[in-house]
């Protein structure tokens, strides 16, 4: 393929042109559930790195011996196995966080950006391209999350990190560390993007 | 004329046939999923102890506060911690073997805090993990806390909160929990969260049947 993108493309692109949750919309079960505090925030976009990474290497690997109608099943079989190691390392290294995390370890078997990334680039491309890919949506990913976390950990607790950074006078929004809180802060960061994007294109 | 006779079927070699057998197109599922196996067995091997014992560990330092209430187990001075002791009771319901752990808790000076037994149940999605803490007579619930659940985000979870988890205690023992969504008047009713009557109810018959088993063997144990 000519026109296939080189690694570095790959990884360029993961981290805004294509990213994850402000381009390509994926990925957003976490990105609504787990943003109510950044230090949850990371520790998924971590989890999520893991196993993109490892998933895609692995497919990559494999893409030669991929027959059309059972790829998918093998994607999945592939992430399921990671996620698995990724709980089981949470549970045993990191047991307050991971049962913060509760459930939404176990789903990031069903997040699409990991199948579309396998789809779009580790079944088609190297090792390298794909490790490249991996490690550019995660950075993507890890913006991403990290920003909505940001926003709403300080408007909701006046805290960031646990750690108080605005004024005691500073009226908790309770309502942005509560779900209607992640689905306006991801509209308000979507629009600005947006905006921003536009803005650029003009000049 | 002659009618046509229907054309028969190509005969596929058996190279073909064994080709198309849906186990040889899974192959590289099969193989796969054999040692993704093998490594998560391997996995589960090396940390399950771990895991196992960060829940107990959990669970130790839950005790005081299941049986003192979150206030005056946070006050608890070094030398007035309480002293837990393991027990394992085994109970017979329904011809079917149970096992319970149980804590022993003990004020330093010899005078018996209470007991904390952890249950298991089914909840709405998947097993209820709680600790239920009594008095040492086993006359009133002292405590609840949930170590495990995978509720519904947002509705069945809030199992865990303090609010909820509040109403249970100096509950008694000897009438078994109801749950009730018209607010709780009687003395063994249970506000259930709405939106998530089930899991409320779940927790209550755990309770139940904890409480209905570990009774007399108990009891027993203490003299």
């Amino acid at each position: 393929m000519a026109d296939a993108p080189t690694p570095y493309e790959r990884f360029i692109q993961g981290i805004l042109p294509e990213n994850p949750v402000y381009r390509q919309l994926l990925g957003l079960c976490p990105t609504l559930a787990v943003t109510n505090g950044l230090q949850a925030a990371m520790t998924m976009a971590g989890a999520v790195a893991f196993v993109l990474f490892c998933a895609n290497i692995i497919t990559s690997l494999i893409r030669d011996l991929l027959k059309p109608h059972l790829r998918i099943v093998i994607f999945t079989l592939t992430i399921a196995t990671f996620v698995t190691i990724a709980d089981r390392f949470l549970a045993a290294y990191m047991y307050q966080m991971s049962k913060t995390l509760g459930p939404y370890i176990p789903l990031i078997i069903v997040n699409c950006l990991i199948i579309c990334r396998c789809e779009v680039c580790a079944s088609k491309q190297s090792v390298v391209h794909a490790g490249m890919d991996a490690i550019g949506q995660s950075i993507g990913f890890a913006i991403a999350l990290g920003s909505i976390a940001a926003v709403r950990e300080i408007l909701g607790t006046g805290m960031l990190f646990g750690i108080r950074v605005l004024p005691e006078l500073w009226p908790d929004w309770v309502v942005m560390v509560l779900p209607p809180g992640a689905f306006l802060t991801l509209g308000l960061l979507l629009g600005a993007v947006n905006w921003y994007g536009m803005q650029k294109q003009e000049v | 004329m002659k009618p046509i006779e229907p054309m028969e079927p190509m005969k596929s070699s058996t190279l073909d046939r064994i080709r198309n057998n849906y186990v040889v197109q899974a192959w590289l599922v099969l193989i796969l999923a054999i040692c993704f196996g093998g490594s998560l067995a391997a996995m589960q091997l090396a940390l399950g102890p771990l895991i196992e014992a960060n829940k107990i560990n959990e669970t130790l330092q839950k005790v005081p506060e299941m049986l003192l209430g979150p206030q005056k187990a946070q006050k608890l001075t070094k030398d007035k911690q309480l002293i837990i002791e393991p027990v394992t009771i085994e109970v017979e319901t329904n011809n079917r073997k149970v096992f319970y752990s149980v804590f022993k808790a003990k004020h330093p000076n010899g005078s018996p805090a209470g007991w904390v037994a952890k249950a298991v149940g089914q909840g709405y999605a998947d097993k209820i993990e709680i600790l239920v803490g009594m008095d040492h007579k086993l006359k009133k619930i002292t405590g609840l806390f949930v170590l495990d659940q995978k509720e519904t985000p947002g509705l069945g979870n809030k199992i865990i909160t303090s609010e909820w988890r509040r109403q249970f205690v100096k509950k008694k023992t000897s009438v078994p929990l109801t749950v009730t969504k018209e607010g709780a008047k009687a003395a063994h009713e249970i506000d259930s969260i709405t939106g998530a009557t089930i899991s409320s109810r779940a927790v209550c018959s755990i309770i139940n049947a904890t409480i209905k088993d570990l009774r007399d063997p108990l009891s027993k144990r203490k003299n």
